[in-house]
C-alpha cells in the first residue's frame, strides 16, 4: 500500500471535525443533519481504510450496518424536520427552544 | 507502462465512439419517434430536410446550438449551470459498462450492474436541481414530482435486478450474459413464469426511471408547461433532451443484458439456426438498403436523390460486409444487441403512443403498493425455485 | 505513484466539499457540497478495493438519503432562513468544543502513530468482494442483518405516521 494509513485516518479525523463544528455552529436544522451525514462517513472511511490493512471484511459490514443507520436516521429525522416546520414554520435551532428550562 | 496496441486503444476509442456518436444517434432516435407517431397518426412526419426527413434531426441541432442561450433572471445560475451537465455526464458514463458484444465493452467490472444504478441514481440529481434552480412554479412541481417517482421506482427496478442477479450469481455484465449462454436460455424465460413477472416490472420502473410516457408527470406539457425543463432553453434544453435519450439506450441496454441475452442471438444453442447469424444482418441491411433505393425516384429533388442513392448503397455495402465470415464473427454481437435494444425503444414508442398519462396518485399507488409487494414476492419465489432445482 | 495521486484528487474533493458544506447559506448549496464529499468518499472506497461499498454508498447516500434531504428542503420554505444569520449564539463554545475534538483526534493519531504498522498483515489484493461481503452478512452477521432490516421497517413506519397529517 504505497498510500499509508495513517493519512486516511488523518483525513477521517479533519472531516469528522468539520461535522462536529458545522453540528455545533449551524442554526438551521437541515444544515446540522447533514453535518451528522459528515460524521458518519468520516467514520465510514476509517473502518474502510482498517479493513483494508487487515485484510479482513469486518470493517466493511459495519459500514454497511452504519449506512442502513444513517438512513433510517435520514428518514425519521426529516420526518421530524417536515412536522416542525408545519407547527413553528422555522428552522431554526435557535427558536425551536419550547422544551428547555 | 504497458505497449501501446490496438487491443490496448480500443476503449478509448470506443469511448470517443460512443461521446461522438451518441448524440448524432439520439437525434436519429427523436427522428424515429417523430415518423413514427406521425405514422400512427396517419400523417408523413417531417419531410422538408433532406431524402424523407433524413436531414432533420442535423437541422434541429444547428438550431438548438445556434439559440440565444436565455438565462432567467432570478435563478440560481451555479446550480442552473450544474444540472444539465451532471444529467448528461452519467447518461453517457454509463455506457462504460454496458457490454456491446463480448468483445465490443469498455471496461468489465465486477459490480457492473450497481455501477448502472449508481449513474442513474446521480443523475436523478440533475432533474432535481435543476427543476429547483429555476426558481419558478412549475419547474420546482415537476422537480418534486421527478423526485418522489423516481426514488419510488428505484425500488421496483432493484427488485426486478435482483431477481436476475439470483438467477446470474454475478454483477459484471458481461459475466450475466454468459450464465444466460451457459444455461442456455434467456433469464427472461429463466424459473419461468417468474423472470417474465421480473422483466414486466423492471418495464415499467424503466419507463417511470426515464420519465416516459405513460409516467411523464415530472414534465406533462399539458399540466406543467415542460416540468422541470421550463426555463431551460437552446442548448443546456438540448443536454437535457440528449440526456434523456441516452437514459433511454441504457435501460434498454441493461433490460437486454440482463433478460434478452445481450449479444448472443436468440436460442443460442441450438446449433442449426447458427444461418441466423448470417441472414437477419444482411437481411435487415438488404432490405435497408433496398428500400433507400426504390425511394431514390421519388425524390422531388436532385440533392435528395444523390444523398438517398449515397445511403441505400452504404447500406448494400454493409450488408456485404456482414456476408464477409471475419466481419460477422466480430460485429454479429453488437448487430444482435443493437437488434435487440432498437426492439424495446420502439415498444417504448409504442408505449408512449397508445396509453394515457397516470394521474399522480395513481402512479405511486402503483408503485408502491403493486409493484413493490410483486417485486418482493417474485424474489422469493425464485430464490425457492432455484434452491428447488438445485 | 497513481494510488497517490488519487488519494490527493479525493481527499481534496472530501475536504473542500465537507468544508463548502459547513459554511454555504443555502441549504441546497450545502446539500450538493455534501454530494460532492461522498462522492469522494466513495472514490476512495473503490481506491480501498472495496467496490461493493463503494456502489452502495453511491445508491444508497447520493441516490437515496441526499435526494431525500433535497426533497425536504424543497418542500419548506428557507428563502428567509438564508438571509439570517448562519451561526447560533454559541458559536464561540462550538469553535472551541471543535478544536478541542480536533486537538484531541490529532494528538491520539501522533501517540498512537507506532501501531499504525500490521506485522500479520497479508500483501496482495482483496479478493472481489461482493461476494465475501455477501457471504459475510448472511453468514456470520444474520443476527445484525436481521435487526437492522427490523430497525429499517420501524423507522419506515415512525416516518410515515409523523409527516402524515391525518391518518
Amino acid at each position: 500500500m504505497t498510500v499509508p494509513i495513517s493519512w486516511y485516518l488523518i483525513l477521517s479525523a479533519v472531516l469528522f471535525v468539520m461535522g462536529v463544528a458545522g453540528f455545533l455552529f449551524k442554526r438551521n436544522i437541515i444544515t446540522i443533519f447533514m453535518s451528522i451525514e459528515l460524521m458518519l462517513n468520516a467514520v465510514n472511511l476509517s473502518f474502510v481504510a482498517f479493513s483494508y490493512v487487515l485484510r479482513q471484511l469486518s470493517g466493511q459490514v459495519f459500514v454497511f450496518f452504519v449506512m442502513v443507520v444513517a438512513a433510517a436516521e435520514a428518514a425519521v429525522g426529516l420526518a421530524i424536520i417536515i412536522v416542525v416546520f408545519r407547527n413553528r414554520e422555522s428552522l431554526n435551532v435557535d427558536d425551536i427552544e419550547l422544551m428547555k428550562f | 507502462m504497458p505497449p501501446i496496441t490496438l487491443a490496448a486503444l480500443k476503449p478509448y476509442i470506443m469511448m470517443v465512439l460512443i461521446v461522438g456518436i451518441g448524440p448524432l444517434g439520439v437525434g436519429y432516435l427523436v427522428l424515429l419517434e417523430r415518423k413514427l407517431m406521425a405514422d400512427m397518426q396517419a400523417r408523413l412526419g417531417p419531410m422538408r430536410v433532406g431524402p424523407q426527413g433524413l436531414l432533420q434531426p442535423i437541422a434541429d441541432a444547428v438550431k438548438l446550438l445556434l439559440k440565444e442561450d436565455v438565462i432567467p433572471g432570478m435563478v440560481d445560475k451555479w446550480v442552473f449551470w450544474l444540472a444539465p451537465c451532471v444529467t448528461v455526464t452519467t447518461a453517457l458514463a454509463a455506457f462504460a459498462v454496458v457490454p456491446f458484444s463480448s468483445d465490443f465493452v469498455i471496461t468489465d467490472v465486477n459490480i457492473g450492474v450497481l455501477a448502472i444504478l449508481a449513474l442513474s441514481s446521480v443523475g436523478v440529481l440533475g432533474i432535481i436541481l435543476g427543476g429547483w434552480a429555476a426558481n419558478s412554479h412549475y419547474p420546482l412541481l415537476g422537480s418534486l414530482r421527478a423526485t418522489a417517482q423516481m426514488v419510488s421506482y428505484e425500488v421496483v427496478m432493484g427488485f426486478a435486478v435482483v431477481a436476475v442477479l439470483l438467477m446470474a450469481g454475478s454483477l459484471s455484465m458481461v459475466e450475466i450474459v454468459k450464465a444466460q449462454a451457459e444455461s442456455h436460455r434467456w433469464f427472461l424465460f429463466g424459473a419461468f413464469p417468474f423472470g417474465l413477472i421480473a422483466f414486466f416490472m423492471y418495464y415499467v420502473a424503466a419507463m417511470a426511471e426515464t420519465n416516459r410516457s405513460p409516467f411523464d408527470l415530472p414534465e406533462a406539457e399539458s399540466e406543467l408547461v415542460a416540468g422541470f425543463m421550463t426555463e431551460y432553453s437552446g442548448f443546456r434544453w438540448a443536454l437535457y433532451f440528449l440526456a434523456e435519450y441516452c437514459n433511454i439506450i441504457v435501460v434498454c441496454s441493461l433490460a437486454v443484458t440482463l433478460f434478452l441475452g445481450g449479444w448472443l442471438r436468440p436460442f443460442p444453442s441450438v446449433t442449426w439456426l447458427g444461418w441466423l447469424d448470417y441472414a437477419a444482418p444482411v437481411g435487415s441491411f438488404l432490405l435497408a438498403g433496398g428500400l433507400s433505393l426504390y425511394l431514390v425516384k421519388r425524390q422531388p429533388r436532385a440533392f435528395d436523390q444523390i444523398v438517398l442513392a449515397a445511403v441505400g448503397l452504404a447500406l448494400l455495402a454493409v450488408a456485404g460486409l456482414f456476408a464477409w465470415p471475419a466481419f460477422n464473427a466480430l460485429f454479429r454481437g453488437v448487430f444482435w444487441f443493437m437488434a435487440k435494444i432498437m426492439v424495446l425503444v420502439y415498444s417504448f414508442m409504442w408505449v408512449r403512443f397508445t396509453f394515457p398519462r397516470y394521474r399522480y396518485d395513481q402512479l405511486m399507488r402503483l408503485g408502491w403498493r403493486v409493484m413493490i409487494p410483486l417485486g418482493i414476492v417474485n424474489v422469493i419465489a425464485i430464490g425457492i425455485v432455484l434452491v428447488l432445482k438445485g | 505513484m497513481l494510488d497517490q495521486f488519487f488519494f490527493y484528487i479525493f481527499a481534496s474533493v472530501i475536504l473542500l466539499g465537507g468544508l463548502l458544506t459547513i459554511t454555504r447559506r443555502s441549504a441546497v448549496h450545502s446539500a450538493i457540497f455534501l454530494i460532492a464529499t461522498l462522492l469522494g468518499i466513495a472514490g476512495l472506497f473503490l481506491h480501498l478495493q472495496a467496490e461493493f461499498l463503494a456502489g452502495v454508498q453511491v445508491i444508497l447516500y447520493v441516490g437515496g438519503i441526499m435526494v431525500l434531504f433535497l426533497f425536504v428542503i424543497m418542500l419548506v420554505n428557507l428563502d428567509q432562513a438564508a438571509r439570517q444569520r448562519q451561526f447560533n449564539r454559541q458559536w464561540w463554545l462550538a469553535l472551541l468544543a471543535a478544536a478541542a475534538v480536533c486537538g484531541e483526534a490529532l494528538y491520539g493519531l501522533y501517540r498512537g502513530r507506532g501501531a499504525f504498522t500490521f506485522p500479520g498483515a497479508v500483501p496482495g489484493n482483496m479478493p472481489p468482494n461482493t461476494q465475501a461481503v455477501g457471504n459475510a452478512l448472511y453468514q456470520n452477521y444474520m443476527l445484525p442483518f436481521e435487526v437492522a432490516s427490523i430497525m429499517l421497517l420501524v423507522a419506515m413506519v415512525g416516518a410515515v405516521v409523523m409527516a402524515k397529517k391525518r391518518l
